[in-house]
């Protein structure tokens, strides 16, 4: 692992000057490192971070990543880490202008994670060298442990999908809102209507008496303690009191674990805290893939298109360009999704498309010539990458125009008796459909929660708010054994499954040759039901009743 | 870096501790035409969270799961197909009655890394009922033993040959005036004098054995089950390489309602599933490959079969009419039966018409059968393989 050369740097250093002209925004110190496969084969079960914690798991992916690469040798582009200064990897010696378009797009990934709201928890973090003080900590507590850390690793991992990423996210972004609860609000929404309940005439008129006063700049609440002459102490209660978020699994088991609170397991906590923190590190990267990746490849094509350097080369790059944003014939690349999305989007706004005018237009032809000449489409575009993840941008924006525009369709697969082939075929070209399928394959932790009321005598509950998908059941056990272990006691957990009647199992019939004797035709598909079920670990046994 | 033993071994702690093992010994599995395939053996393992499970719960039948497209056309229109049942390439017929043996180039990766395997799986396996038949080519089995000497060092010290080496040192030096009267006190000793025994390779000479795979592919097989069947015979396998050093013969048979043979071990494994089971087909399809070839004369013949014991032939009078034709030249037949965790404690009916048919008892020694679920890890998988050569 080197710094790139003189030369390279310089390449490097123009590309952020002009990156900055076209509106990008990012720090200016940068790393760039060339690094050989094999390094990078060892660094990407460590998320790419050199100076992540050991755990044996990433040996197990980096001798299964070398058995890979033996059968199958790729090597990648680039790889950017979000941390400050920013890292870069790039393998090996590119011609300069293939590295003007990688360089293009690694600085719009840097400017991506350094303003997209959902990495506003990583922004003050070196998370190089946390990462290292971390990976010290737990080679020193490996020295007096032994395995044992890694238990805890492993335990603490079988839960860190649950971290309360939104939650940590909005507590930092009220608390930077600075929004206190003023008087004012506390008299009219808490107080009048929770803790008194007046009835509303009364309350429309406290309004209108508080305009009153407003206007001739008399004191509103002289009247009000008076009146009620706890007001004022109850104010103050409600202004102390602690923000109202719920504590996630790993912070409730932090908190309230017998088990962790006995002083022989107290260097438990730090390695689960280690776990916790690295988790949400990496869950930004994991919820804005299709928009950091079609963000990066927007701007590279944009800038590399613009950049006089690379006047010659027009063919090389867009040979090495289609291979990366084509859009496949069946399946789904994010790169090409974002970028075109992105694209979408800007001449949308560019023509005044996102208004209640537009909204309203039933005529296709008057749509299709619609256009105000507003040209805010690049600012626009800005404020996408700074506010939004890949759910709220594909659910947002991904409309019928653009799937119509790029021929956009869900391919289905479906057997075919008679040639026994797999046949691809259109199923779909509604918008809606589309938007679901790219929805199903974006990142969605299931929403466990602890459950207050019936954590007791020694039982953490578990309640699995439903979304229609059932938990994958040959992990269960063995990740309640994990939280059993770190909270010292039973553990339960509800779910819900799909009540086994009405779910024919599709591998006992014989469509597969209608011929066959005793085979039924295919019995219509009945919707699912689900019943609740709890599961129950208890001395690292596993028990299952229906509730 | 760590390395795989070193991974296993830490592994193995984990049942001292009262956990489950989580490292499974994966292969990928190269794919190159003819003999040229290369297995890489890699651990895997999997981080267990609550996760939503894959399986979209309104699928229909026989449909997969969607994805995304892009062209012209409209709803409903077919844009392309692609065989379930995948069709012998161009690399057909040129494996053709030639054992893997016979391979070129590329066979250097597999022995190493069937090496691995084999290491991994120990050594306390043999081919059993092995007679002397044809002499059309030799079989060398290799066995390691602490034969070798060697001067300065090693892995167990030959204190005998040492002691003999010493005393032979010291009378070149003059130390020993009289041969009476040895006075050992005096006695010099070099670091060349230490003679140790070192583990080193011993071919053992043994006949000419050919392996049937046999492996059910039927729609039925899906997911574990297949998985479970194809670790086992890619652990076998990998073992015959490594034992017999490439010598044992190995074909390859895939049914669903109908057997086909596969020319190399690449198809074989990596072939997805189809149509409906019988059974008998495969049996069928070895008894005539035998009968045709006249293979039962120059070898000692060991057929494998993996199924989830799902057959449309439910009492099973085709298979095991195959299956007793079989038994007439086998040195063994090794059934495994992985079931579906849906059937519980039910038989499944190949269990059934074998354990009824009193074949495991009156020909105990040429056939084992070997029921596990499709959960199994990989140690049960062992025992399995165990169970079917013993």
């Amino acid at each position: 692992m080197e710094l790139v050369s003189q030369h390279v740097k310089g390449i490097m250093e123009e590309c952020k000057i002009r990156a900055r002209d076209a509106g990008l925004r990012f720090d200016d110190e940068t790393l760039e490192y060339i690094v050989t496969n094999r390094d990078l084969i060892e660094l990407s079960p460590k998320m790419m971070i050199p100076t992540l914690y050991d755990y044996w798991v990433h040996d197990v992916r980096v001798l299964s990543g070398k058995g890979m690469y033996e059968a199958y040798p790729s090597n990648p582009f680039e790889t950017v880490i979000n941390t400050r200064p920013a890292i870069s990897y790039y393998n090996d010696n590119n011609p300069d202008w293939l590295n003007v378009m990688i360089f293009y797009h690694v600085l719009a990934h840097i400017d991506f994670f350094q303003n997209n709201m959902f990495y506003k928890n990583t922004w003050d973090i070196d998370l190089a060298g946390q990462a290292l003080a971390d990976k010290r900590l737990i080679a020193r507590l490996r020295s007096e442990k032994g395995r044992w850390v890694d238990y805890v690793i492993e335990f603490a991992r079988g839960m860190d999908n649950l971290a309360g990423f939104h939650r940590d996210l909005s507590r930092t972004l009220l608390q930077t809102g600075a929004r206190k609860l003023t008087r004012t609000d506390f008299y009219f929404d808490v107080f009048l209507q929770k803790i008194i309940s007046v009835p509303q005439h009364e309350y429309v008129k406290e309004i209108s008496r508080y305009n009153e006063c407003q206007k001739d700049n008399v004191d509103f609440f002289s009247q009000v303690t008076g009146k009620y002459p706890e007001f004022n102490e109850l104010y103050r209660k409600e202004t102390k009191k602690k923000s109202p978020f719920q504590m996630d699994i790993m912070e409730y088991i932090l908190r309230y674990s017998p088990f962790l609170r006995k002083e022989e397991n107290e260097w438990m906590t730090s390695v689960i805290h280690i776990v916790r923190s690295t988790s949400l590190y990496f869950q930004p990267q994991i919820r804005t893939k299709i928009m950091n990746e079609g963000w990066a490849s927007f701007w590279h094509e944009k800038l590399f298109m613009a950049d006089d350097r690379i006047s010659g080369h027009e063919t090389d790059y867009a040979k090495v360009n289609a291979s990366v944003t084509a859009m496949p014939k069946v399946g789904l690349n994010p790169y090409a999704l974002g970028m075109r999305l992105f694209e979408h989007i800007r001449e949308m706004e560019d023509k005044g498309r996102y208004s209640f005018a537009y909204f309203l237009l039933r005529d296709a032809v008057l749509k299709e010539k619609y256009d105000q000449h507003k040209n805010t489409g690049q600012s626009f575009i800005f404020k996408v990458r700074e506010d939004m993840d890949d759910f709220t941008f594909i659910n947002h924006f991904l409309e019928q125009e653009f799937v119509d525009r790029h021929r956009l369709f869900v391919a289905g697969k479906r057997i075919n008796n008679q040639n026994m082939t797999w046949q691809y075929y259109i199923k779909s070209k509604k918008a809606d459909d589309y938007k679901q399928m790219v929805i199903n394959t974006l990142y969605h932790p299931p929403d466990i929660r602890i459950d207050a009321e019936k954590t007791k005598d020694g039982i953490l509950y578990l309640d699995h708010r439903f979304e229609n998908k059932p938990l994958k059941s040959d992990f269960i056990e063995n990740t309640m054994i994990g939280i059993e272990f770190l909270w010292g006691g039973p553990v339960h957990l509800e779910t819900s499954e799909p009540k086994s009647a009405t779910r024919l199992d599709p591998r006992y019939t014989n469509f597969w040759d209608p011929s066959a004797q005793g085979s039924l035709p295919e019995p219509p598909a009945l919707p699912i039901e689900w019943k609740r079920v709890r599961y129950i670990i208890k001395d690292r046994k596993l028990h299952k009743q229906e509730l | 870096m760590i390395t795989l033993d070193e991974l296993l071994e830490r592994d193995k702690k984990r049942e001292e501790d009262g956990f489950k093992r989580k490292i499974r010994i994966g292969r990928i599995v190269k794919p190159g035409s003819g003999n040229k395939e290369k297995i890489i053996v890699v651990p895997t393992t999997v981080e267990e969270k609550f996760v939503h499970d894959d399986i979209v719960a309104e699928q229909e039948q026989g449909e997969a799961e969607p994805t995304g497209g892009t062209g012209e056309g409209q709803e409903g229109d077919v844009i392309g197909e692609q065989p379930v049942r995948p069709e012998e390439g161009e690399g057909e017929g040129e494996g053709e009655g030639e054992g893997p043996g016979e391979g070129k180039g590329g066979e250097h990766e597999i022995e190493a890394n069937a090496y691995e395997l084999g290491k991994v799986l120990s050594q306390d396996f043999e081919l059993p009922n092995l007679k002397d038949k044809g002499k059309k080519k030799v079989l060398a089995r290799y066995v390691y033993d602490l034969t070798d000497k060697n001067q300065g060092v090693g892995q167990v010290l030959d204190k005998k040959a040492t002691l003999k080496k010493i005393v032979e040192t010291n009378m070149s030096l003059g130390n020993i005036p009289d041969v009476s009267n040895i006075d050992t006190t005096g006695f010099i000793v070099s670091p060349r004098d230490l003679i140790y025994r070192i583990l080193s390779r011993e071919k053992e000479y043994e006949s000419q054995a050919l392996v049937f795979f046999l492996r059910d592919y039927s729609g039925s097989m899906g997911g574990k089950v297949t998985q479970t069947v194809v670790s086992q015979h890619v652990m076998l396998y990998s073992w015959l390489m490594y034992q017999y050093e490439k010598q044992v013969e190995t074909r390859f048979v895939l049914h669903d309602t109908e057997a086909r043979e596969v020319s190399d071990f690449q198809k074989y494994y990596s072939y997805k599933v189809a149509g409906g089971t019988k059974v008998y087909t495969a049996f069928k399809l070895v008894n005539d490959i035998v009968e045709k070839e006249n293979l039962a004369r120059d070898y000692n013949i060991y057929v494998f079969h993996g199924t989830d014991g799902d057959d449309w032939d439910k009492d099973g009078k085709q298979t095991l009419a195959e299956i007793e034709k079989m038994l007439t030249y086998a040195a063994r037949i090794g059934i495994t039966i992985v079931e579906h965790t849906y059937v519980g404690s039910k038989q499944t009916e190949v269990e059934k018409y074998i354990q009824s048919s009193g074949l495991l008892t009156s020909h105990h020694h040429l056939i084992k059968l070997d029921v596990m679920a499709e959960n199994v890890d990989d140690s049960r998988i062992i025992q399995g393989i165990k169970t079917l050569i013993s």
